[in-house]
């Protein structure tokens, strides 16, 4: 059983192969736009892009402080780099040249996370990136992006390239459930609320949106109505749909595919304690490094999962 | 050549003067590195338009030891971008001419620095983002020598390698010395020349603070057009007030101003 079966929705692409899907099919709308890569292109999808357009792929090998900061003046020279690699790699190894290279001088580099969160299962903690929109987070003027599904994938991507300025565009490995099959009206900072409720507001974003829906799904058998609220901005966040579920529900649960610290749940929190009136509760991969295993298992195990989050919800009724 | 050096004369009375008045700085990081800029700026080698920072065809110069950016700032206010006056605004709440360079706060700084190591990097991006669109605008990148013993200079030395960039042009300033003392004993590199020609770029070996030499390798430099070129400049940090340095026992003198008195010392040195 998949997330988000519980609440019918089927499963559909990766997050990280529809960003590369439509990274190749915006490049001729995009021709400033060039790829800069890690040598791993095939990991985290650019590599259609520039198999397609060769003169406008970079593969600088594995030296991603490189990486970044030939990002960095291709951005100064007037070009769109989307930069790419594993979130961790990204982050952790380059964030020096984050902070210099592209986010102080407010350079329109596009970094893009494959690999984030602890679902990439089997290859295990080192490759995992769970640290990475706290670290992005933590850069003025850099816009945080995490999408719940392939096509919000597709449009956060339009939307990455036609954003002026820094930005982190996090994508997972495993196929995850579609939910906007609808279709969907993406605007950068400006959550989504997918489900109405009176009791309790669920804010999540990338796969643990899904989760949110199967758990307001359980929840609503057991008489409790939740909202839930996709937040696939972490920054600029939609701190007006915080202040107006926080007045309509008073209790809220932040539910992320990240450690407990300096994620979606902390800055839902800091709106949350300027704005009031509410309680709340985190569901996150807490405070520890997980391990190998399938991810399915791994989710389970580390509270990922909508009943996870329907504990959490009790916690604060 | 005599206008050259005359020009390298005053922009060394500007660095003394400005650190000094700032209080704080690193004046004897950037007398190394005087000949080099003043011949990129005003030695005819970098097209530029002071009216017009951001010309799109402009060559770059990226200063990576960006705290040797008092001999920037001196040699952008001779050229024009500002007055000479701004400089004894150095470091000082509100003016753009900050302890290392700001791009966002200062139109012709091409390069946020600071951080050691990134400069060579951010110029392999300008390098290949300027020949994608065909633009004729040649990149010039200053490291320390100090500064070399940061990992990714030499991962950008191998991507413009592969890339071929010959709109690319390293200048080492090896002026030996770093913050706690001689470049050979706090890590010694050995022959910078020979390392980075085992990348696959052109490398020239000059005086540096032989203005003579520098014109003559910018020149050299300059017909390279096969791959990237790098000049090692061998400095002396603090050169055109040595004299000064060594009476006061510290040849090094990293990152402070020169106190008054010595300041009036240097600039008696300088004066002719």
């Amino acid at each position: 059983m998949h997330i988000g079966e519980i609440s019918g929705y089927k499963l559909g692409q990766a997050t990280r192969d529809a960003f590369g899907d439509a990274l190749k099919d915006l490049a001729a709308e995009f021709p400033d736009v060039v790829t800069v890569d890690g040598d791993v292109g095939n990991s985290t999808r650019t590599e259609p892009f520039a198999l397609a357009n060769p003169e406008r792929g970079f593969n600088v090998g594995i030296a991603e402080s490189n990486m970044v900061s030939v990002a960095g003046g291709l951005a100064a020279a007037g070009k769109t780099p989307v930069v790419a690699s594993f979130a961790c790699f990204l982050l952790c190894n380059a964030f020096d040249q984050i902070r210099m290279s592209v986010a102080f001088p407010g350079l329109n580099v596009k970094l893009v996370g494959s690999h984030a969160g602890i679902s990439i299962g089997e290859d295990g903690p080192s490759q995992m990136g769970i640290e990475d929109v706290a670290l992005a987070c933590s850069l003025p003027g850099v816009s945080v992006v995490v999408p719940a599904d392939g096509i919000s994938a597709k449009a956060a991507t339009r939307a990455m390239l036609e954003h002026s300025g820094p930005l982190y565009l996090r994508c997972g490995r495993p196929k995850v459930a579609e939910l906007y099959g609808s279709g969907i009206d993406f605007e950068i900072g400006k959550s989504i609320k997918l489900r109405d409720g009176d009791d309790v507001t669920i804010i999540a974003n990338g796969l643990m949106v899904a989760a949110a829906l199967d758990a307001a799904h359980m929840l609503e058998k057991e008489g409790v109505s939740a909202q839930v609220i996709d937040m696939h901005t972490v920054k600029p966040l939609d701190e007006e749909a915080i202040v107006a579920a926080a007045k309509k529900t008073q209790r809220i649960v932040v539910a992320e595919e990240h450690l407990a610290h300096g994620g979606l749940g902390s800055a839902v929190a800091m709106v949350v304690a300027r704005s009031g009136p509410g309680r709340m509760a985190f569901v996150s991969v807490g405070d520890t490094y997980a391990e190998s295993g399938d991810a399915d298992g791994l989710l389970e195990k580390y509270g990922l999962t909508p009943a996870a989050i329907v504990q959490a919800v009790r916690s604060v009724r | 050549m005599s206008e050259l050096k005359e020009k390298a004369r005053i922009l060394r009375q500007h660095i003394c003067r400005m650190t000094t008045e700032a209080g704080s700085g690193h004046p004897s990081s950037s007398l190394s590195a005087v000949e080099v800029v003043t011949a990129l700026f005003f030695g005819g080698f970098m097209k530029y338009k002071a009216d017009e920072p951001n010309w799109p065809d402009r060559d770059r110069f990226i200063l990576s030891k960006g705290h040797a950016v008092p001999v920037l700032y001196a040699a952008m206010a001779e050229a024009g971008y500002f007055g000479v006056d701004e400089l004894l605004t150095l470091r000082k709440l509100g003016s753009p001419l900050e302890g290392h360079p700001n791009m966002k706060r200062l139109a012709g700084i091409e390069a946020s620095t600071g951080s050691l190591g990134q400069g060579l990097s951010l110029g392999v991006g300008q390098a290949l983002g300027c020949r994608l669109d065909g633009r004729p605008s040649h990149i010039y990148v200053m490291t320390g020598d100090g500064e070399m013993g940061e990992g990714q200079v030499w991962e950008a030395l191998a991507s413009a390698d592969k890339y071929k960039l010959a709109n690319l042009t390293l200048i080492v300033d090896q002026n030996r010395y770093q913050q706690t003392g001689a470049a050979k004993d706090v890590l010694d590199m050995g022959d910078f020349a020979k390392k980075i020609e085992a990348f696959g770029w052109h490398v020239q070996t000059i005086n540096g603070n032989d203005m003579d030499e520098v014109v003559q390798a910018l020149k050299t430099a300059q017909g390279v057009t096969d791959r990237s070129t790098a000049i090692v400049s061998k400095t002396q940090k603090g050169f055109g007030i040595l004299p000064v340095l060594e009476e006061a026992g510290d040849v090094n003198f990293h990152g402070k101003p020169l106190p008054p008195a010595m300041l009036e010392q240097a600039l008696a040195l300088l004066a002719k």
